[in-house]
């Protein structure tokens, strides 16, 4: 891709999952990086490992819990003390809560789910945007979810911080659209992280690529999606070759949020 | 390795503005293009221009609304490139819409969606046999911001991209299992040719742009890219989205 050397782009959720594939791809253009987590050992791994296999690019890792408002301020001041810039913002850094009905919601969790979720995201770009107000140019990827589509069964909070997320987005496109700065969300369905590996392996223990099998069912591709296919898209974004795509939140699910009796 | 590599792509309007800029950006990504049009002159305009360029393209003269045509086209596409891995639906007209909708006639009317959406469904249709046959590809129809808004004194023009979307979102359910992937997209206010037939199309454009929240209309390129994104296998986990293209327009 075009003049991709010489950037930066920030990963929230960096050490693991979709995350980490969008950091392999956006390194394998050229791209320097600040990889953020709250967990310091998958921050460090993915850093070792990004640093074998594109030698090139120069990485920087900042631990931070995204639901502090400190603690975002620091990893924008990091990278600007060290690249000088900041092209991309990836906020990528999100959680699930727990399964419950909404009048069994435990209140701590769902307001735990808004902190990270829809707060951390607001936080990173309330300290990136001045950044690539100063450049007059900037790329945002913001994660929001089909559940920012659609209602998902007995995860409210998730739904409602995945729909502020696309809201937004919208926000940001419209305030700072005339300063070259592009914010677009993407909405994954069902994607074969690690963590749902994982999942997988507790629902059918001796046999878990049964549970995943019988889970795409659903899909109307009948497989889940790989995270290095949502990199792509997160990486189009990013990229010079988007220079018009902004306020959207662009499915990347299979075509499963366009069907009936999606839960 | 190039973007497109040993793909066979279909785009049809290709004879200029939109289509023309995909085509050539197609070609020079290592796609193989046969591009369509009623304008046989421009059509083969643009063909010399990419094989000038060191691309390969064929062309043929094509009535989107006519399925006889676009058996030929997809015969064509076959015979001189061996198969079908991409079909970009991007002819359409404006129409003779512009005005009160109660001043419209159903000749007009039925135009417009001809070409717009029985031309995309005859397209699609088309070309489904060919990919499976390949074991999938990529439909790319290429839609409207009138497909999500609606907008006064266009009635007909929105009623068939609204269309277009929503039969791309039934095509891609259907066709998942055929890994044949069919998605939209929106473009915004960009000048092409279309939009420069349009009457008071500077007025148009003037208000199209002073509502834009990146304050500008798209350059080309700038939907070109997003149909090439969704016609690469880098997209392969998209189908039945809409890629809407419009500096922010629809955000607001």
């Amino acid at each position: 891709m075009k003049n991709s050397e010489n950037k930066t782009m920030i990963i929230t959720g960096a050490g693991m999952g979709l995350g980490y594939a969008t950091a392999k791809e956006l390194a394998s253009k050229g791209i320097n990086l600040v990889l953020v987590d709250y967990n310091e050992k998958s921050l460090a791994d993915a850093k070792a490992e990004l640093e074998k296999d594109f030698p090139g690019v120069k990485i920087i890792t900042v631990m931070a819990d995204v639901s502090n408002e400190e603690a975002v301020k620091n990893y924008v001041d990091e990278a600007v003390k060290t690249f000088g810039r900041i092209d991309g913002l990836y906020n990528n850094a999100g959680i699930e809560g727990k399964q419950a009905s909404i009048t069994e919601y435990d209140v701590n969790i769902f307001k735990k789910v808004i902190d990270i979720n829809l707060m951390g995201v607001y936080y990173a770009m309330r300290y990136v945007i001045p950044v690539m107000q100063k450049q007059k140019y900037g790329r945002i990827v913001n994660v929001a979810s089909v559940g920012g589509i659609r209602g998902v069964l007995n995860q409210m909070p998730y739904v409602a911080s995945k729909h502020a997320v696309s809201g937004m987005t919208k926000n940001a496109a419209l305030e700072y659209g005339r300063d070259g700065i592009l914010t677009n969300a993407i909405a994954p369905g069902a994607i074969l992280t690690p963590m749902v590996a994982e999942a997988f392996k507790q629902v059918n223990p001796a046999d878990p690529k049964a549970a995943e099998t019988e889970y795409a069912q659903r899909n109307p591709t009948k497989r889940l999606g790989q995270p290095h296919e949502v990199a792509k898209l997160v990486a189009f974004l990013l990229s010079d070759d988007n220079g018009y795509v902004s306020g959207q939140t662009i499915a990347i699910d299979g075509g499963e949020s366009n069907i009936y009796g999606n839960v | 390795m190039k973007r497109l590599e040993n793909k066979v792509a279909i785009i049809t309007g290709a004879a200029g503005g939109m289509g023309a800029v995909e085509a050539k950006m197609f070609a020079k990504e290592g796609a193989k293009v046969l591009i369509t049009d009623v304008q046989e002159e421009k059509l083969k305009t643009v063909v010399a221009e990419i094989k000038a360029d060191g691309g390969i393209a064929d062309y043929i003269v094509h009535d989107v609304t006519s399925e006889e045509s676009w058996k030929e086209v997809a015969q064509k596409a076959e015979t001189t490139f061996g198969k079908i891995d991409v079909l970009v639906n991007n002819a359409g007209i404006l129409g003779n819409v512009m005005g009160p909708l109660e001043d419209r006639t159903v000749e007009e009317f039925n135009k417009v969606i001809s070409v717009n959406l029985l031309g995309q469904f005859i397209g699609v249709k088309t070309v489904v046999p060919y990919m499976r046959k390949l074991g999938g590809g990529s439909i790319i129809n290429i839609s409207s911001v009138g497909g999500i808004t609606g907008s006064s004194n266009g009635t007909a023009y929105t009623a068939s991209k609204g269309g277009s979307r929503i039969y791309t979102k039934g095509a891609a359910v259907e066709l998942a299992k055929d890994n044949i992937r069919v998605n939209s997209v929106h473009p915004g206010y960009v000048a092409t040719p279309m939009t420069k037939d349009m009457k008071g199309s500077s007025d148009f454009e003037n208000g199209a742009l002073s509502i834009t929240p990146m304050g500008r209309g798209a350059k080309l390129e700038e939907i070109a890219y997003g149909v090439l994104f969704l016609a690469t296998d880098e997209s392969s986990f998209i189908t039945g989205s809409e890629l809407i293209i419009d500096g922010g327009l629809t955000a607001l």
